[in-house]
C-alpha cells in the first residue's frame, strides 16, 4: 500500500518548493565540513571561505569533526551526499590536516545530491580577512558579484587546471545577472598559475579617475583571503554524469503577444476589437408617445372612420417585441 | 607608482606592434571573468599587476557596453555567460497528464474558468465557489425535505456527511493512483516537489516488522492466514474464480492415545526414550561436569566432618549450622542481583536478604 506524504505546514511546502529543481536555477549552496584532524590554518580557511559565501544564506558550516568522511575513497562520500541533501548544498569544501598530506582542503561540486567533481588542494601559504584587515576602506560588499581573473597559460593546457579553473568560477560566481551597477563592481578573484602553483587573491577593487581616458582607472587592493595553493588529487566527472548536468532547458518561444505593436515613433500601440453593437436592443429613453396604449388609442383613433382589422394587429407586434426587450 | 609605469610600458609595447593586448584576453562578460593565456607570472605580485590589468579590461569593456544610468550609479545590461557550467539539479519534467485529463484529452473536453463567486439561493448572497463558508454548503443545510425514497430509521444529515467523505476518499484515491503512475512512469522526478510517496504495510502476523515489498509467497501466506479467520477455518469460504487452496504450512499437533491399546508397546515410554537418547547422544562429551561432582564430593565430605563433630561435641555444630544456611541464602541473593559477592559478612547478606523478602 502507498500513501501521499504532504508537508504539514505552509512553510514546510514554501522550503520544499524552494529546493525543487527549477528551470532558471537558484545559486548554488555552499557547505564547509572539516575532518577528524584540522590545523589552525585549515579552520580559518575554512571560516573566511563561509565569510565570503554567507551573504543570502547561500554556505553552511559545520563545526563537528567527520571521521567519516574520505572525499576520494569508494564509499567515503556518501555521508557528504546525505548531508549536501539535508542542506539541499550542491559545493563543499572539506578540510583536513594530516602527515602525508597537511593543510589540505577539497572543494567539489554535486548534481543532484551526488558528487560530480572534485579537486584536492594543499594549501602552502595563507593570509587570512582578518590578517590583513579585510582591505579597511576598500571593502567589498558582503554578496556583491565579484569579478574572475585567470592568469596563465596553464589554464588552458593542464586538466586539473582547468577544472581549477571552472571549479572556482562555479563557487564564487554567486547569482547570474542580467544587469549591473558598473560602480559597484568591487571585488575580484585572482588566480594566477605559475609553475606547480597557483596563486589566489581575493582583492577588492578602487576605482579611480583616470588622466587620459574616459574610463576609471583600477586599482587592486588584497583583502583576503589569499592563498598559494598546489593542486593535489582532483576527479573528473563521469562522463555521463556530466552530459546529464550540461543539459540546457529548451528554451520556449516567447508567447507571442497578440494586439500590441509599436515603432519607434508611436510607441507602444494597443489594437482593441470591440463586438458589434446590439443598437435594436438598446434601452433607450421612452417616450410617452411610444407607450403602447397610447399608440393603440392613436391607432385606433385613425381607424374609426374607415374600418379595416388588419392593420392594427400588425402593428401591435413589434411592439410586443420591444416590450419584452 | 613603478609598477604602473611597467604596465604602461608593456602596454605600449604591445600597441606599437600593432595588437592591443586586451584583444588576446577572453572574456566571459556574463560571468565578469577574464583570462590571459599568453601571461606567465612568477611571484605572487607579478600577478596582482597582471590581474590589475585584466580587470581594467574588464571594466573598459563594461563601461562601453549600453547603460542606462540611474540615482544609484551607470547600470549595464550584461549578456548571458558564456561559460556553461553544470547544474545544480536536473531540469524539471513536465508532469504527466492525469486519468482525467487524458480522457478530457481523448473527448474533447476544455477546461473552462468558472468564477470564484456564485449566488447562493438559501441565503441570498455571493458566495464562494469553494471553501470555507461556499455557496450551497452542505453542512450549514437546516433541513433536508423528506422523499418517498427515504429508508426509515436512516439519518439525511449523517447521510450527506458520509457521502461527502465517500466523495473525498474517492478523490484521494484517484490522486493516489495518478501520483504512482507518474512514478513509475517519470521516476521520482516526475513527482510533484511537495510530496512524496510512501509504503504503508502493516505487519502479517503479530508484532512481526513487515517487509517493503511484499514477494508472491508472503502475499499468499498473509491470504492463507486472512482465509483461516472465519470460524471454519476457510472451509466455507467463496473463492474467487482462480484462486487456489492456501497452502498449509505448519503441522497439526497430533497426540498420543489416552488408553493404551491390547498388545501394543508403550509408545509413549519409547518417545521419550528417544528424546533422551538424542539429547545424550548430543552432550556425549560433556556428559561429566567436573565442576559439579567435585563440588558435590566437597559436600559430601564436609556433612561427613560435620556428623562426626556433633558426635564430639556441641558448639562447633551450631556455629557450623547457621553459617551453613546463611551461606545458602547469600548465594541466592548474590545469584538474583549479580553481585559476586558470596557467603562472605553471611549476617549482612542475610539482612538483606530479609529486608527484601518483607519489602515483597
Amino acid at each position: 500500500m502507498m500513501r501521499i506524504v504532504k508537508p504539514k505546514t505552509k512553510r514546510a511546502k514554501r522550503i520544499l518548493e524552494k529546493r525543487a529543481p527549477k528551470l532558471d536555477e537558484n545559486p548554488k549552496r555552499l557547505m564547509l565540513l572539516q575532518g577528524t584532524k584540522v590545523s589552525s590554518l585549515i579552520k580559518s580557511v575554512i571560516s573566511d571561505l563561509y565569510h565570503l559565501k554567507k551573504a543570502g544564506g547561500n554556505a553552511v558550516k559545520f563545526s563537528k569533526k567527520n571521521d567519516n568522511i574520505r572525499p576520494f575513497e569508494g564509499g567515503g562520500e556518501t555521508p557528504l551526499e546525505f548531508l549536501s541533501s539535508k542542506t539541499d548544498c550542491s559545493l563543499f569544501a572539506f578540510g583536513t590536516h594530516s602527515k602525508k598530506r597537511p593543510n589540505n582542503l577539497v572543494i567539489g561540486r554535486m548534481y543532484d545530491h551526488r558528487v560530480l567533481d572534485m579537486i584536492e588542494l594543499g594549501i602552502e601559504k595563507y593570509k587570512s580577512i582578518t590578517e590583513l584587515g579585510g582591505g579597511r576602506k576598500s571593502a567589498p560588499q558582503e554578496g556583491s558579484k565579484p569579478c574572475f581573473a585567470f592568469v596563465g597559460e596553464a589554464f588552458e593546457s593542464k586538466p586539473e587546471l582547468v577544472h581549477l579553473k571552472e571549479m572556482l568560477l562555479d563557487f564564487f560566481r554567486g547569482e547570474v545577472v542580467e544587469s549591473l551597477n558598473v560602480g559597484g563592481l568591487d571585488r575580484v578573484f585572482v588566480c594566477a598559475a605559475a609553475g606547480d602553483k597557483v596563486y589566489l587573491r581575493h582583492c577588492g577593487i578602487e576605482l579611480k579617475k583616470a588622466e587620459n581616458s574616459k574610463f576609471p582607472r583600477v586599482e587592486l587592493v588584497e583583502v583576503g583571503p589569499c592563498l598559494d595553493l598546489t593542486v593535489r588529487r582532483h576527479r573528473k566527472p563521469s562522463d555521463d554524469l556530466r552530459r546529464e548536468a550540461m543539459k540546457t532547458p529548451s528554451k520556449t518561444a516567447k508567447k507571442k503577444v497578440k494586439n500590441v505593436k509599436g515603432d519607434s515613433l508611436q510607441g507602444k500601440v494597443g489594437r482593441i476589437y470591440m463586438p458589434k453593437q446590439e443598437v435594436e436592443g438598446m434601452a433607450l429613453a421612452k417616450m410617452k408617445g411610444l407607450k403602447r396604449e397610447r399608440r393603440q388609442a392613436a391607432v385606433a383613433a385613425a381607424e374609426t372612420p374607415s374600418e379595416g382589422n388588419d392593420q392594427p394587429a400588425k402593428a401591435d407586434v413589434p411592439a410586443a417585441k420591444k416590450s419584452r426587450v | 607608482m613603478n609598477a604602473e609605469e611597467q604596465a604602461n610600458m608593456s602596454v605600449s609595447n604591445l600597441s606599437v606592434v600593432g595588437v592591443n593586448p586586451a584583444d588576446l584576453y577572453a572574456m566571459d562578460i556574463g560571468n565578469l571573468m577574464v583570462f590571459d593565456p599568453c601571461a606567465t607570472v612568477s611571484s605572487a605580485d607579478e600577478c596582482l599587476e597582471k590581474a590589475r590589468e585584466l580587470v581594467q579590461a574588464l571594466s573598459d569593456k563594461l563601461y562601453e557596453l549600453p547603460a542606462s544610468v540611474d540615482k544609484v550609479g551607470r547600470i549595464v545590461t550584461l549578456p548571458p555567460p558564456s561559460t556553461r557550467l553544470p547544474r545544480e539539479k536536473p531540469i524539471p519534467k513536465p508532469r504527466p497528464p492525469t486519468k482525467w485529463e487524458q480522457f478530457a484529452q481523448k473527448k474533447g473536453i476544455t477546461k473552462r474558468k468558472r468564477s470564484k463567486l456564485e449566488y447562493d439561493d438559501q441565503t441570498d448572497e455571493w458566495r464562494r465557489r469553494h471553501g470555507y463558508k461556499r455557496v450551497n454548503d452542505e453542512s450549514e443545510i437546516p433541513w433536508v425535505e423528506a422523499k418517498d425514497t427515504d429508508v426509515p430509521g436512516e439519518d439525511p444529515f449523517e447521510k450527506l456527511k458520509a457521502d461527502k467523505k465517500a466523495r473525498v476518499a474517492k478523490q484521494e484515491k484517484n490522486q493516489l493512483s495518478n501520483l504512482k503512475a507518474a512514478a513509475k512512469k517519470g521516476g521520482k522526478g516526475a513527482l510533484p516537489s511537495t510530496l512524496q510517496l510512501a509504503a504503508t504495510s502493516l505487519p502479517l502476523t503479530g508484532s512481526k516488522t513487515p517487509s517493503k515489498r511484499l514477494n508472491k509467497d508472503e502475499i499468499g501466506f498473509a491470504a492463507g492466514l486472512a482465509s483461516t479467520a472465519t470460524a471454519s477455518g476457510g472451509k466455507f469460504d467463496k473463492k474467487l474464480p482462480g484462486e487456489k487452496p492456501s497452502k498449509q504450512s505448519g503441522k497439526y499437533r497430533k497426540f498420543l492415545p489416552v488408553v493404551e491399546g491390547k498388545g501394543g508397546s508403550n509408545k509413549e515410554k519409547e518417545q521419550l526414550g528417544n528424546v533422551l537418547s538424542k539429547v545424550l547422544a548430543r552432550h556425549n562429551h560433556d556428559i561429566l561436569d567436573v565442576g559439579k561432582a567435585v563440588s558435590k564430593y566437597n559436600v559430601e565430605e564436609e556433612s561427613k566432618r560435620a556428623q562426626e563433630n556433633q558426635k564430639a561435641g556441641g558448639k562447633g555444630a551450631r556455629k557450623f549450622s547457621a553459617k551453613n544456611r546463611s551461606s545458602k541464602k547469600g548465594g541466592l541473593f548474590n545469584r538474583k542481583s549479580g553481585g559476586s559477592r558470596a557467603g562472605g559478612g553471611s549476617k549482612k547478606s542475610a539482612g538483606k536478604v530479609g529486608g527484601s523478602s518483607k519489602r515483597k
